[in-house]
């Protein structure tokens, strides 16, 4: 086996191995492996290319900060390997390179051609000429652009959830300080959840040996004594607003309210800046030792380490322990050989700078400088510590800021927000950090998400993009997916280097992280993805006799029953049966609902009789049309509202709000949904109804716009005799849970006058035919009742006050503009809806309804038109989007039965 | 937006158990003043810092009320029922 002996504090179960794919080739790995360490054992280290130059990138931090091992798992893009377990059965394949990651195809280009440098500002300034070629460009760009692929034919295989907690505190970082918070905070009695992201606890003692090991061990158990719930490996996507995280584990959202958040975010190592530092083979200290002593991974054969700090020293004696032979420490600082590397007999190369890492594919030597003494040392494995920096990135999510502190080299919060507390700070001085190298060859990367090179940069200050922020928008860097935590020290020591400034210099600044925290897929943000659906108490039945159910608004609703004609016809000639349940639904009950009503409306309720049924549109206080239907009168002080379909919510919320604003006496109650409503219209819908009723339904009883309550087929009903298609109809509404029986029971009694049901396209032609306008189809949010024809329903001689009335009264003194009027067409074309109503090739108005009429043998219509076009007979022209012209004449009255003879019967 | 806001009659909850319903207006009583009217209908004042709106509890009780809030920092200063912001 290609690891090293058994040792206390790796995550590997020799005892099991887990077989996966890696591009097609099966690799075998053991339990506890990350894909990323079982491929490294495996021998991988190519894991992706980069993102604008296309160049081989290896592992780097091995913790999920750095973008070098973003591989497709099982379809899913941007999977960081050293975060996830490998499973059974995976498959992995890379990302950003084609044909192969051996062999790039950009990458060839990208080196070839110095010209296509993609230097920054190259695509700016290259795409934009000549203008033509954009659409060439395009292509190209578009199939270079991003990384992964996602397959188009996916569909939803898992499900996601979303769950909703509450603690008092949320430790984010399962570090040592994060968990002596969480353990500190739970034995206070709090609740407290802790999110760590790493496949192991502890953060650095869980990689640093085996004492450190032993604590974190410790540290762990006495969290989970304490009560601390642990979620991990998940991952905190950032810090919101009232202390709302979302924290991502596995399929699930948490949706996390803290009463107190703990920020333990920690340290994370810094790369170093020099030529060939993204070199496959060039890695970071910690994720040396990750590899080393939780997967227990000989990293190399021949190391050499280049640090600024302790960090690295320590790391040269993890992998002499190794057994990996280590040419040289390389540090920044003067001194003396460090007692620990003298006692392994490594050579302490001091006050040396990194100067250039060299290879083709991977290292294989590394130039050191010391003033002018150059030394080159043959390599296979480049460890490199340039420091450590706190991760602030949720503090100034949350609303905190930092600083750079130059005495101190770190970055230390300045604000911290009440809710919000950072542990664990970090100690004493950090170490002098070079910005970058002087006198290698090649690109020194700043940022690896991006490919940003310290020339970027650098060009960037000259042309006047002279801070981080600036910077940022123009090279991206600190832009990719890791937002800066492996190049924004770096960016900002190379833009104060540029401007010969110090660090902290209040022009270099710093930029804000921007959530999420790590790549996170859409599945997750999305959730479990249902499309609500309301049905009627009568939908199946529907369904199952060939209704096409489409939606309408949040309903479905049969759109016809498949002869469309014949349930027009049924209705003209004898009896249709229509479900109308999605009309919105209101009582508006109280000893001042009559007065509320008659502020509400422009026309009158408080007139009203019992027993009657009124058409009424809603306005808002600009005039405008909201919504339309019936109210009806059902005692002193109760009434009965009916709204469009998509229309309740609305006016219920606006109702209420207007209520909420009087506060006059009454309430109003939705009861949309617990009522079923059907309309049974035809010339035989009264003696259809008759057999199921003793309610004396004869004309002079119950006459057109009368209301009552009448039981039938033993279902107690409110019957409102209205009209909307334009035939004797009755309107019948009922306990939703009685709908069904009530359908089949009108269905039963019409079977003598072989009775139709009918569906939403017949209703929209019987309705057409008696120009009955659709609010929201024939009107939209500039409509106003004077205009769209309808002048008699506004009483702006009420007494009172209501809601529209100054904004109409202006109307009405300045005159109509546009009319909302009927035509017929002239030569038997039907005009599609939208076509334009036209006046010298000009478009001066618009067509919102059109059909053609069977039972009336024409093409009728409802249109905009100028307000002098809109008398009767008025010859109007039609440009059909087809490119047709069509003749029509305005028509005022109802196309069919004007008189309202048939509706009156 | 995922700021706490709390309704009378229910207590906290997450914003987006509510619906906005703009800013606190005073509806003119009549038409004369014509510019009165207009910038009732089309203006909002959107004050940076403190604003009186409304709103509505549509996840919640479906009840209307007031709230006062810094529209900089989402700070809720104070809710009421309609009309009893102090
Ligand atoms: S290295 Fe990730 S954004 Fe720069
Ligand atoms: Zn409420």
């Amino acid at each position: 086996m290609n690891r090293l002996a058994e040792r206390r504090g790796e995550l590997i179960d020799r005892g099991r191995t887990v077989t996966f794919t890696w591009r097609g080739k099966t690799v075998e790995g053991l339990a506890g492996d990350s894909v990323a360490s079982a491929l490294y054992a495996d021998g991988v280290r190519v894991f992706s290319r980069s993102f604008k130059y296309h160049r081989p990138r290896g592992l780097l931090c091995c913790s999920g900060q750095c973008p070098n091992c973003l591989v497709q798992v099982d379809g899913d893009p941007a999977v960081r390997a050293c975060m996830t377990p490998i499973e059974e059965g995976m498959r992995v394949e890379h990302i950003n390179a084609w044909p192969s990651l051996e062999r790039d195809a950009l990458h060839a280009l990208a080196s070839a051609t110095p010209a296509f440098g993609m230097q920054v500002g190259f695509y700016y300034k290259t795409f934009m000429r000549p203008r033509w070629a954009w659409k060439y460009y395009e292509k190209f760009l578009r199939s270079a652009a991003g990384l992964g692929k996602l397959d188009p034919q996916h569909r939803r295989d898992r499900r996601y959830e979303k769950v909703h907690r509450h603690v008092d505190v949320l430790v984010i970082g399962g570090g040592e300080s994060g968990l002596e918070a969480a353990i500190a905070a739970a034995r206070e009695g709090r609740d407290t959840a802790l999110v760590e992201e790493g496949l192991a606890l502890g953060g650095r003692l869980a990689f640093t040996g085996v004492d450190a090991a032993a604590r974190a061990a410790e540290l762990a158990a006495a969290a989970r004594e304490a009560g601390v719930e642990i979620l991990q490996p998940a991952w905190a996507g950032g810090v919101y607003e009232g202390n709302l995280v979302p924290v991502y584990q596995g399929d699930t959202m948490f949706r996390f309210r803290a009463g107190e958040i703990v920020l333990a975010t920690g340290l994370i190592e810094q790369p170093l800046v020099f030529a060939g530092n993204d070199l496959p083979g060039v890695m970071l200290a910690s994720g040396v030792r990750r590899l080393v002593n939780q997967f227990r991974i000989a990293t190399g054969d021949e190391a050499v380490v280049l640090t600024v700090d302790d960090l690295g020293i320590e790391a040269a004696c993890d992998l002499a322990e190794a057994g990996v032979t280590v040419s040289a420490v390389v540090d920044t600082r003067e001194g003396e050989t460090d007692e620990r590397l003298g006692v392994c007999g490594i050579e302490h190369l001091r006050g040396f700078r990194p100067v250039e890492a060299r290879g083709r594919g991977h290292v294989s030597s590394v130039v050191v400088a010391r003033g002018g003494e150059r030394r080159s040392l043959s390599t296979d494995l480049v460890v490199m510590s340039g420091g450590t920096v706190a991760q602030f990135g949720a503090l100034v999510q949350a609303g905190g800021s930092v600083h750079y502190d130059a005495a101190r080299r770190v970055y230390v919060p300045d604000h911290v927000p009440a809710g919000v507390r950072v542990a664990g700070e970090p100690a004493g001085t950090a170490a002098e950090v070079p910005a970058c190298a002087d006198g290698g060859r090649g690109k020194q990367f700043v940022c690896y998400c991006e490919d940003v090179t310290t020339k970027d940069v650098n060009l960037s200050v000259k042309e006047g993009f002279a801070s981080l922020e600036l910077s940022k928008r123009y090279t991206t860097v600190t832009m990719g997916p890791c937002q800066g935590k492996m190049c924004h020290r770096n960016s900002g020591l190379v833009i104060a280097r540029e401007l010969g400034v110090d660090p902290d210099e209040q022009r270099v600044g710093v930029t804000t992280a921007r959530p999420p925290h790590n790549p996170t897929s859409f599945s997750l943000l999305a959730g479990r993805g249902y499309e609500p659906v309301k049905r009627t108490s009568v939908h199946h039945w529907h369904a199952d006799r060939g209704g096409k159910m489409l939606w309408a608004g949040d309903w479905k609703r049969p759109y016809d029953y498949g002869a469309p004609d014949d349930e027009t016809a049924a209705v003209h000639e004898s009896l249709g049966l229509i479900d109308v349940s999605t009309l919105g639904k209101l009582i508006v009950r109280g000893p001042d609902a009559a007065a509320f009503l008659e502020r509400v409306y422009p026309n009158r309720y408080g007139d009203m009789k019992l027993a009657r049924v009124r058409y009424g549109i809603v306005c808002g206080d600009d005039g405008s049309i909201l919504d339309d239907g019936t109210v009806a009168r059902l005692s002193e002080t109760e009434f009965y509202v009916t709204t469009t379909s998509s229309g309740a919510g609305g006016m219920e919320q606006w109702f209420t709000w207007w209520n909420a604003v009087w506060g006059m006496d009454c309430q109003i109650v939705n009861v949309t949904s617990a009522i079923a409503a059907f309309n049974l219209a035809g010339p035989n819908a009264r003696t259809a109804l008759a057999g199921l009723t003793d309610f004396d339904l004869e004309n002079e009883a119950f006459p057109y716009l009368g209301a009552g309550h009448a039981e039938v087929a033993g279902v107690p009903c409110l019957l409102l005799r209205i009209g909307f298609v334009g035939e004797l109809g009755y309107e019948i509404h009922c306990p939703a849970a009685a709908g069904e029986h009530l359908w089949e029971a009108l269905m039963a009694a019409g079977e003598g006058f072989s009775v139709k049901p009918f569906g939403l396209e017949p209703q929209r032609v019987l309705r057409l035919e008696k120009m009955h306008v659709i609010v929201g189809q024939d009107t939209n949010a500039e409509s106003q009742p004077l205009e769209a024809g309808m002048p008699w329903i506004v009483k702006l001689d009420k007494e009172n006050d209501w809601i529209g009335r100054y904004s109409i009264e202006w109307y009405q003194n300045r005159g109509n503009r546009t009319s909302l009027v009927g035509f017929e067409g002239g030569n038997g074309a039907v005009p599609k809806e939208g076509a334009q109503v036209v006046v010298n090739g000009e478009p001066v108005g618009r067509v919102t309804s059109s059909r053609f009429s069977r039972r009336l043998g024409k093409a009728i219509g409802i249109a905009w038109v100028p307000a002098d076009l809109s008398a009767e007979g008025t010859p109007i022209t039609l440009s059909d989007p087809s490119g047709a012209t069509i003749p029509a004449s305005v028509t005022l009255r109802a196309f069919y039965d004007p008189d309202q003879e048939r509706l009156r019967s | 937006m995922s700021f706490l806001l709390e309704c009378p009659n229910c207590g906290r909850r997450p914003v987006d158990e509510y619906a906005y319903g703009g800013e606190v207006t005073v509806r003119p009583k009549s038409a004369d003043d014509a510019r009165a009217l207009f910038s009732y209908l089309y203006f909002r004042k959107n004050d940076a810092g403190a604003q009186r709106e409304w709103w509505f509890h549509s996840s919640g009780c479906r009840e209307w009320f007031q709230a006062e809030r810094d529209t900089r920092t989402n700070e809720v200063m104070q809710v009421a029922p309609p009309g009893g912001l102090t």
